[in-house]
């Protein structure tokens, strides 16, 4: 479905991603996992479009992605869980939502994928009317989340969900990738987490230093002594 | 003795010349608009010593108001000398723009409120300057009262346009001359500081709040200088010539048009300013009023869309850039 | 001393006064707080239609509320313009190129307007009742003007609130990379801002006509005012431009009829000086 090759990209003068080729199957859920500072981020970032590569390829069930900005990524089915979540903190629940629905195609099924949101997550339906900036970190990554999902995507880029939040909060989270997962959406998570992503998900790469050292079934890699030790040194 | 220096040396000695050359019917009009152009650019450099710091100030015209008025109504209900109207003109300036600057420095109004403060400030002047009718004439402005016989060095009113000449020759070159000091000293590394991150140079030791202060009232002094001197010349000072939001405008323009991080950029922006307004005036005559500012106003846009650094700035860079050959990009100030 | 009835008449007319300078000051905030850019040439704007309902009127002959009408699709024309022809290239410029660009084109109306227009002061006559009600003569011209003001203002809000657009102009002043990332063209909402900032110039202008002259040079009269009550609000602030230009227009209108028309404008900048040393955020300041 996803398909990276040979991807570098960076910020001015500065490289991040180094010849990083990834896949990602549909209905798969893979992660990436890596340092602080590995590139993940940016790897994102390229593939949502709010950068553009400086070389190589990004398909998209068969459409060349590369370089397009950012909103004619969303169009083709791409949503992006940004790191920190990136909520509209002065708009209330439901804009904020709204505002997930932008896309024309996204915008007529409005209703149904806001019902699907708040059977998902009750507790943003209880909390319509309440600004975004005064949720709890959980329920503001419920919103972000909910907030992708109103795009109607097909695929879900997940950027650090789990930062700056309580280790209970973290297991839920997860928990709740699982369930938007098993809703039929292929998922793409970058982590730093490495522990719990890999019980989530099928397959995984490890990012280091902007190039892909390892990637394997996410079983496989939990065994290996190298990639826990390469989190010795976070 | 760089082929610059002696380039500069000899343009230097040729303005000094003009006012002894035979130039024919025309020669008091030619210095009429030279003397213009040392004293505007000599207001221009006040302005970027400022401005090129990122302290952008549109209400300029509140200095050049103070100083001119100032100057004015101590001689004319006084009989004060200019050379102590003048000092006190400027002093008054300097309590003025010290007063001003003081909040903003210490509670960081900077950017786009500095930016909206200041016409406010140049606004009170004018406003004054209007209101207080009875002293200042209102908008119809007030004339320099004549030194008749008492003309010459002591009430700095000459018949001798020449005289005039050297004075603002003068003045400009002083002005030079202090923005050439300020550039070179420990106070520019400072402002710079500052200019890029405030917090950072306070937390480095700058006294950020005395620097910005001292900054502005010699920007203040040399502008409120140059005011006086302009009344003296025309023996005029009017609301909306010396103070406001236009006259700010134009002198932003002409040192942005020139260049606001150049030594002469202030001065080849007034030239040019200047030398473009006289042309259109002789060749429209007084039909089309307005043609020349509704030019500058293109141009002024155009030139900060396409090139920020200034007519004078950029070709100083390009020729830098040509003599120097260095491959790592040299610092272009936008 | 001053007879109350005339300080009454005075604060009356100042709050009339100050709907018409609130929608000045949201027209303008509305830009500032999405593209953060600050157009200096805002009010010169509001000039330009001014002139285009006083000759839609004068030499066309349409009814004044059809040239109010012709006065908004202007403002929003120019607001557009204005936006893709200078503002896209200077969006990542440093402020004072941003701020210089504007006041370059507040240079380049004010000249046109002499030369096209002269200096001229240019008004429309309208021949509006004059209220009495308990001893205050109000004009019936200004109370219409703020009822449009406050109208206008209505409109805004619920655009802003209850429209998709509106909604995302709001997203994007406080998220412009996440609102991208929902589909929606930055741009394009910035456009639409800048049209809607137009348009409200537009409202304004039809509203000031008929109350002053207006002359190339009405910019420079009513710009600072209105940056100033802009800044005392909080730039960007819309609750607070609002409320601070009612506070000014009582400084105006109430320091006129005790000293001076000119001396009113004084007090006001004066105190609008000291609030800044007290509140240099602007009264209710907006953390940036």
């Amino acid at each position: 479905m996803l398909e990276l090759s040979q991807i570098t990209a960076g910020y001015g003068a500065f490289t991040a991603l180094w010849d990083v080729s990834l896949r990602v199957a549909i209905g798969e859920a893979v992660a990436v996992v890596g340092p602080n500072g590995a590139g993940k981020t940016t790897l994102l970032r390229a593939i949502s479009g709010l950068i553009a590569p400086r070389a190589g390829r990004i398909t998209f069930e068969g459409a060349d992605l590369a370089g397009r900005p950012a909103y004619d990524i969303v169009a083709h089915g791409i949503a992006h869980v940004p790191e920190g979540r990136r909520l509209f903190p002065q708009l209330t629940v439901a804009e904020n939502l709204k505002m997930g629905a932008f896309l024309p195609s996204a915008r007529s099924h409005f209703r149904e994928s806001l019902e699907r949101v708040y059977t998902l997550f009750p507790v943003l339906a209880e909390r319509q009317a309440q600004r975004a900036g005064s949720l709890s970190g959980g329920e503001q990554q419920m919103l972000a989340v909910g907030r992708a999902l109103m795009s109607r995507p097909k695929l879900i880029l997940f950027d650090e969900p789990s930062m700056g939040l309580a280790p209970v909060m973290v297991l839920r989270l997860f928990e709740l990738i699982r369930r938007v997962r098993e809703e039929g959406y292929t998922i793409l998570v970058v982590e730093q987490n490495v522990r719990q992503v890999l019980k989530l998900v099928d397959r995984a790469y490890l990012l280091e230093v902007g190039r892909i050292k390892v990637e394997g079934r996410a079983a496989d890699l939990a065994e290996q002594d190298f990639v826990r030790q390469a989190y010795v040194g976070l | 003795m760089t082929p610059l220096r002696v380039v500069g040396l000899l343009a230097l000695v040729a303005l000094a010349v003009v006012p002894v050359l035979p130039l024919g019917a025309a020669q008091e009009y030619i210095w009429h608009v030279i003397i213009q152009i040392f004293l505007w650019s000599f207001v221009g450099n006040a302005w970027s010593l400022m401005g090129r710091f990122g302290l952008v100030s549109l209400g300029h015209g509140a200095f050049l108001g103070v100083g001119a008025y100032a100057t004015v109504l101590f001689w004319n209900f006084y009989g004060m000398t200019p050379w102590i109207g003048g000092a006190l003109a400027i002093v008054i300036t300097v309590i003025l723009a010290l007063v001003v600057a003081y909040p903003c420095s210490r509670f960081q109004v900077v950017g786009h409120y500095f930016a909206l403060v200041t016409p406010a400030v140049g606004e009170v002047i004018r406003l004054l300057s209007v209101a207080e009718r009875d002293w200042t004439g209102g908008s119809l402005g007030v004339t320099l009262k004549t030194g008749g016989t008492a003309s010459g060095w002591w009430t700095l009113q000459f018949a001798d346009k020449r005289v005039f000449y050297y004075v603002g020759l003068v003045a400009w070159l002083f002005g030079l001359w202090v923005w050439w000091r300020v550039d070179r000293s420990m106070a520019r590394s400072a402002m710079e500081a500052i200019g890029e991150d405030e917090t950072a140079a306070a937390s480095v030791g700058i006294r950020v709040t005395r620097f910005k202060m001292a900054i502005t009232a010699l920007s203040a002094a040399l502008t409120a200088l140059g005011g006086t001197l302009l009344a003296l010349y025309l023996a005029y000072a009017n609301p909306d010539t010396l103070s406001g939001i236009g006259v700010s405008l134009r002198i932003v323009f002409a040192v942005v048009l020139g260049g606001m991080y150049s030594l002469l950029g202030p001065f080849v922006g007034t030239a040019l300013t200047i030398a473009l307004s006289e042309y259109l005036r002789i060749y429209f005559g007084i039909h089309f009023i307005g043609i020349a500012e509704t030019i500058y106003g293109l141009l002024l846009m155009i030139f900060i869309i396409f090139l920020p650094a200034g007519i004078y700035g950029s070709l100083a860079e390009a020729a830098r850039r040509r003599l120097t050959r260095s491959p790592a990009g040299v610092a272009v100030r936008t | 001393m001053i007879d109350p009835i005339f300080i009454l008449e005075a604060v009356v007319n100042g709050i009339l006064l100050g709907g018409v300078l609130a929608l000045l000051a949201l027209g303008l905030n509305l830009i500032f707080g999405v593209i953060d850019i600050v157009w200096i040439a805002y009010v010169d704007l509001v000039a330009l239609c001014m002139y285009a309902v006083y000759f839609l009127v004068t030499a066309y002959g349409w009814p004044l509320w059809l040239a109010g009408l012709g006065s908004i699709a202007v403002g929003a024309v120019l607001g557009a313009l204005v936006h893709l022809l200078i503002i896209t290239p200077i969006l990542a410029s440093p402020p004072i190129n941003q701020l210089l660009a504007t006041g370059g084109l507040l240079f380049f109306i004010q000249s046109a307007a002499t030369l096209f227009w002269s200096t001229d002061h240019r008004s429309i006559r309208v021949s509006m009742p004059t209220l009495e009600v308990g001893g205050i003569f109000i004009s019936f011209t200004r109370l219409l003007a703020f009822g449009l003001a406050i109208a206008a203002m209505i409109a805004l809000y619920f655009f802003l609130t209850r429209t998709y657009t509106g909604t995302a102009i709001r997203a994007v002043s406080q998220d412009r990379e996440a609102i991208a990332l929902m589909g929606a063209r930055p741009q394009r909402l910035y456009l639409v801002t800048s049209a809607v900032g137009g348009a409200m110039a537009g409202v304004a202008g039809a509203l000031l006509i008929i109350q002053y002259a207006v002359h190339p040079y009405f910019g420079a009269a009513f710009g600072p005012l209105t940056f100033m009550i802009c800044v005392l609000g909080g730039l960007g602030n819309m609750v607070g431009a609002f409320v601070a230009a009612f506070i000014m227009a009582q400084v105006i209108s109430v320091g006129g009829v005790i000293v001076s028309t000119e001396m009113g404008y004084v007090i006001a900048f004066v105190i609008f000086i000291v609030l800044m040393f007290i509140r240099p955020g602007g009264i209710f300041a907006r953390r940036a």
